[in-house]
């Protein structure tokens, strides 16, 4: 892997809930991808959840606490970097606002928020990486997480990385930046909606006729996974982390070895 | 009209059955967002002229009692007269009293919303005045008693076939017998139909987009040029529109309007531009006998100040619906009042009360498409969250919902207690799931993902777990 820089940058990972809980397959990842990147990656045990279910729930005192507590766990590290452009999108654009009027933790929420990253981004962008050493036999389509795309306009960077995968060939989703109703806690509030929007998105997804798809975000990634699945879809579903740090021995989301 | 925003979960339900809708929604998909995509695409200043439409309206809200003053000061000098009404009932009364100023018994209408907010028609009708709409999309709208479900395309909702339905059930009595299915032929039908209409009604009102404080002109945009007809061929023309629709001069309205069509259809401009200023002069060919401008407050001035004040920067361009997944998959109508999509999820509980309106802010899963097209820039996201923030306040959203978060917060706010309860509770997850073959088809506590998706398994011990005990 080609790096610009010689400094060894250090990581904070925050791992975000749901590939904490769901799928650590992606941490273990996102960890190769920033350890051959030249960085050094620490993991801080007081962290929990960027706190969105309660931002966006409308429970300020909450998101507030939980916001806290993430600030004080990463502020010491170069930079933070998270697996998902959603939860990092939380910490960059959000945590500033929410402390709006408070000097002191406003402050500290301007300067962590400067340091935050979603962790194809970090690579590209940051860390400088222009290849990555992995390999992968069959074609795949991309969905732009929303918050990742709108928030931190990450479009290009998962595409030219994946590019640099030996076998791997794109075919490229038309509505790859339509909603594919996740919304956190929107898929369970609006179910019906919700269950519509991604039926419609995975009509789509299996129209590419890609053996795989994948995207930056572990909610986005179980909302499209599980409605593939209930369809019967064939359809493997990955975290792109895991393809680019070439760790997709494990079985895809929504699947076991002996199935 | 009669909120029914508390419905939306049900009327969600209904709409997505519905196929007509789902093919009428599909056109207007691919219809007006491909057309406002090219739009934006070929003109290498449109991102440019936001940021000055933007700047222009900021300018204006912060100004607005002087411009209103100018624009009312220049309406008195054309031989006109504004009527300031801070509530909907004012305006409809003051409306009411112009029609029978007039003697009027059927009043000609062009496209309104803020009539719509008013519930104008209905109120009339009441009165013995009967007001017959104009717009064809207003009209079809009409003739089905149904209400609008797109701000600049009122019936979107209803597909060819349910017009040529409607139509032939309606105009039988014009002598019209025939069923028509081609599109022009139905446009035509319905002018010829309305034509006379024209002639025998009393009184024309017409809504505005904009209103000119240089000049007193009140200006509408339509594709039909109804608006011409309604206005000119009656003793009077009355205008109803809202405080928040005034622009100091002609130069900055033609700022607003190279923005304006290209985001709604994608038209550099609309087909027609129609400035209204005063009433018929000596000398003059045609016009109103009378011109007269009703201008709702109904609540617009209590946001000047606010967080919410970027919502009276819109200019009812209908861009952030197009492009919102949500009503593209529920339709205007689901969302049970006036202002419908992404605008009407920041507007309608202003007016309606966070009680009667709260599932609409909530409706959303922030992808943040409407904010990116809105040509006025208005942080939709951001407005519908501090709805939520209210009715988390004031305990309206439903008990379940709110233990929910709390108890998940309880536990995220404290990190070693977190870590506990997430290791015990995903290796039983991850347990259970393995032998499912890696997802489950249904879960308990999570029925509303598990009836139209399986829920895919976690892999069992969390990442955490794993990293504190030196795996790397």
């Amino acid at each position: 892997m080609n790096t610009k820089s010689a400094h060894r940058a250090n990581v904070g990972l925050f791992v975000t809930c749901l590939v904490d809980l769901y799928r650590p397959t992606v941490g273990f990842a996102a960890v190769k991808l920033l350890l051959d990147a030249g960085c050094t990656v620490e993991v801080p045990e007081s962290q929990t959840c960027c706190g969105q279910p309660a931002y966006n729930s409308g429970d300020r005192a909450d998101t507030k606490a939980i916001a806290r507590n993430t600030i004080a766990a990463f502020e010491d590290y170069d930079y933070v970097v998270a697996p998902s452009g959603s939860c990092a999108g939380m910490l960059k654009h959000h945590y500033p606002r929410l402390f709006e009027g408070d000097v002191d933790w406003e402050l500290r929420a301007k300067s962590l928020a400067a340091k935050t990253h979603e962790l194809v981004s970090f690579l590209t962008d940051i860390a400088g990486v222009t290849e990555v050493k992995a390999a992968l036999q069959g074609s795949v389509t991309y969905h732009d997480s929303c918050s990742g795309l709108r928030e931190l306009k990450i479009k290009e960077q998962p595409r030219r990385l994946l590019g640099t995968v030996n076998g791997l060939s794109l075919k490229e989703l038309p509505t790859a930046e339509t909603c594919c109703g996740f919304g956190g806690t929107f898929c369970i509030k609006y179910a019906d909606v919700s269950v519509e929007m991604v039926s419609r998105k995975a009509e789509d997804i299996r129209a590419t006729e890609a053996d795989l798809l994948l995207a930056g975000d572990m909610g986005c990634l179980l909302n499209m996974a599980g409605r593939l699945k209930r369809e019967g879809s064939e359809i493997q579903v990955r975290h792109v982390a895991e393809v680019l740090a070439g760790m997709t021995d494990r079985p895809a989301i929504g699947e076991t070895e002996q199935v | 009209m009669q909120s029914e925003a508390l419905n939306f979960k049900n009327a969600a339900r209904g709409a997505i059955a519905d196929p007509n809708l789902r093919q009428a929604l599909s056109n207007l998909e691919t219809g007006f967002v491909a057309a406002r995509s090219r739009a934006a695409a070929g003109l290498d200043e449109f991102e440019a002229m936001r940021d000055v439409a933007v700047d222009l309206k900021n300018h204006i809200l912060a100004n607005l009692d002087f411009y209103l003053a100018r624009f009312e000061e220049r309406v008195v000098a054309q031989g006109g007269t504004v009527h300031f009404c801070a509530t909907a009932e004012e305006a409809r009364q003051t409306i009411l009293d112009l029609c029978r100023d007039y003697g009027a018994k059927t009043v000609t209408k062009g496209k309104s919303m803020v009539a719509e907010e008013i519930a104008l028609n209905p109120f009339l009708e009441a009165n013995g005045v009967e007001p017959i709409e104009t717009d064809l999309g207003e009209y079809i709208i009409q003739l089905a008693e149904e209400p609008p479900s797109h701000i600049i395309g009122p019936a979107v909702h209803k597909t060819k076939d349910q017009v040529s339905d409607l139509f032939h059930e309606h105009h039988g009595k014009y002598g019209k017998t025939e069923r028509l299915t081609e599109p022009e032929d139905l446009v035509n039908e319905a002018r010829e139909v309305l034509r006379q209409k024209y002639f025998d009604a009393d009184v024309g009102i017409t809504g505005a987009n904009f209103l000119i404080a240089e000049t007193g002109s009140t200006i509408i945009v339509t594709n039909e040029g109804n608006g011409d007809l309604t206005q000119m061929l009656t003793p009077a023309h009355v205008v109803i529109s809202s405080i928040d629709k005034v622009v100091p001069t002609l130069e900055d309205v033609s700022t607003i309007l190279r923005v304006l069509a290209r985001s709604a259809t994608g038209q550099e401009m609309s087909a027609y531009t129609t400035l209204s200023t005063g009433p018929k002069r000596d000398g003059d060919l045609d016009g109103p006998g009378g011109f007269h401008v009703v201008l709702l407050d109904n609540g617009r001035s209590d946001l000047l100040g606010t967080e919410k004040q970027d919502m009276l920067r819109c200019i009812r361009c209908g861009a952030c619906m197009n492009h919102c997944p949500v009503y593209l998959a529920v339709g205007g109508h689901t969302y049970g009042w006036v202002y419908p999509g992404p605008i009407g999820a920041a507007l309608d509980p202003h007016f309606l009360g966070i009680e009667e309106a709260h599932h609409l802010p909530n409706a959303s899963t922030f992808c943040g498409r409407c904010q990116e097209v809105c040509p006025m820039r208005i942080p939709l996201p951001s407005i519908m969250r501090h709805w939520r923030e209210e009715a988390f306040e004031k305990k309206v959203s439903a008990k379940s919902e709110r233990f929910g978060v709390k108890t998940w917060a309880f536990f995220a706010r404290r990190p070693k207690l977190y870590r506990l309860a997430t290791r015990i509770a995903m290796r039983l997850m991850g347990r259970a799931g393995s032998v499912r073959g890696g997802r489950f088809e249904s879960l308990p506590f999570a029925s509303g993902w598990t009836r139209g998706r399986d829920m895919p398994a976690p892999e069992g011990r969390t990442f955490m777990d794993r990293w504190m005990a030196g795996e790397r």
